[in-house]
């Protein structure tokens, strides 16, 4: 069954200090469906997407990503998971093309200097792509690092409040990006205050209170 | 399938990564020089103007400049790691964080050694000291000394990077860590400036090899651990 699924968690929970930011949580996801993930600040939904990232682990529970488990398979899974969160993972004294052309060559990728100008072009930042990140603003940043996860082609795509920051043209174009990797059979986990936008581009739901799927109210 | 780099073509790229970022804005090496300036100049003066003393601790105050200066310049290469939680997208983009390792030893190393490089002069006009009995193995001994003081620090800094006391965190974890190295590093350094009779130089060149592969090798095998979240 795992095989058929992009995301299953059974059980899991997660503990920072004495806090449980995730409290036995269980849902799946199967391959290709998108999920959108509601809940107040601080209900967990960036730890989850943390998790299924493989950037930190459960304290309970079994989570496992295309078929592998997340702690002892996530050299595995990687390659194919990638997300765009809070932290923009970029190096703020690095332009944006260099930014783009590391991860392409961590990547593996041929014709690295062609399809770094290819995606900044597309998102937009091609005038600036000599300048440091550090001179980017908030939509800038999220921009670049939505190119990184495009560059990447991943099966799961993790987006963590993705139309913040974005001006309204950069919405419209996040959410083309959106319906792009669901059409490639991209999973994708969205995670966004905006639940009617949310929802109109997802297929499932997962409502967060506490670190617990309740019912969406 | 995304074509897999080896680990150190990843290593290699991740020491570029960082010679661009300190190329660009050359921050850490112009702080590090005038730091450890600052420091042969204040232990000269305190050791008075006799020349045979200033001579005799010539390379104990070069190891404890460059230490010093070691201090400063790792806080700053993992300071850089941490902004925007750089060192997670690295492992998720994925790099092997063994490879992450040896290229940020070598990052840091290779600044430590032009730092030595550059102090050398600096050493012969403050504390008369003669380069020319035995450079070659000088400049090996400044690099050994370099790499060995940077693999355990570079461990440690990943370690210091998000705790809330760093700066004093850091320098606490290294110091006593790296006292048998400072031991061979001064002492071999001291062989290649006066004379040796008893030939105990390549005797100290062996011993800090010897801490370098050690150190290398326990990072090695720990970073794993530091770079990834529980």
């Amino acid at each position: 069954m795992s095989e058929q699924l992009a995301v299953e968690a059974v059980d899991i929970s997660k503990r920072f200090g004495a806090r449980w930011a995730l409290a036995r949580l269980s849902f799946g996801l199967p391959l290709g469906r998108s999920l959108l993930l509601t809940g107040h600040n601080g209900s967990g939904k960036t730890t989850l997407l943390r998790l299924i990232a493989t950037a930190s682990f459960p304290t309970a529970g079994t989570l496992r990503v295309l078929g592998h488990d997340a702690r002892t398979g996530r050299d595995q899974l990687r390659p194919f998971v990638a997300l765009v969160s809070h932290a923009s993972f970029h190096y703020e004294d690095l332009s944006a093309a260099q930014n783009l052309s590391l991860s392409a060559k961590f990547l593996g990728r041929g014709g690295e200097p062609k399809l770094v100008a290819e995606l900044l072009e597309r998102m937009g930042l091609s005038e600036r792509a000599d300048s440091p990140v550090r001179q980017f603003s908030a939509g800038m940043r999220k921009r670049l690092a939505i190119a990184r996860l495009l560059m990447k082609a991943p099966r799961v795509a993790l987006l963590d409040e993705p139309f913040g920051e974005l001006d309204p043209a950069g919405i419209k174009q996040m959410e083309g990006i959106i319906r792009e990797l669901q059409g490639q059979g991209t999973s994708v986990v969205l995670a966004t205050h905006l639940v009617e936008q949310g929802l109109s581009l997802t297929n499932e739901r997962l409502h967060l209170e506490a670190g617990r799927k309740v019912a969406p109210s | 399938m995304t074509p897999k780099i080896s680990l150190l073509a990843a290593a290699w790229l991740v020491l570029k990564k960082d010679w661009q970022i300190e190329w660009r804005t050359r921050a850490r090496l112009t702080a590090i020089i005038f730091f450890s300036l600052s420091t042969l100049l204040l232990f000269s003066f305190a050791m008075g103007p006799d020349v045979t003393t200033l001579r005799a601790h010539a390379p104990g105050y070069l190891w404890l400049a460059l230490l010093f200066a070691s201090v400063l310049s790792l806080g700053e290469s993992f300071r850089i790691e941490s902004e925007n939680q750089a060192l997670t997208g690295l492992v998720l983009t994925p790099v092997e964080p063994r490879a992450i390792f040896v290229g940020k030893v070598f990052g840091n190393a290779s600044l430590l050694f032009v730092l030595s490089l550059v102090l050398l002069p600096v050493t012969v006009a403050l504390y008369d000291v003669d380069l020319s009995r035995d450079p070659l193995r000088l400049v090996l001994v400044l690099f050994l000394g370099s790499v060995g003081i940077s693999a355990p620090g570079t461990v440690y800094s990943a370690i210091s990077a998000n705790a809330r006391a760093r700066d004093v965190m850091l320098p606490l974890l290294l110091f006593p860590v790296l006292m048998p190295l400072l031991l061979a590093a001064v002492s071999a350094t001291k062989f290649t400036l006066q004379p040796d009779p008893q030939e105990q130089v390549d005797s100290w060149l062996k011993l800090l090899t010897a801490f370098d592969l050690i150190y290398l090798s326990v990072g090695f095998l720990l970073f794993p651990k530091v770079a990834e979240e529980d």
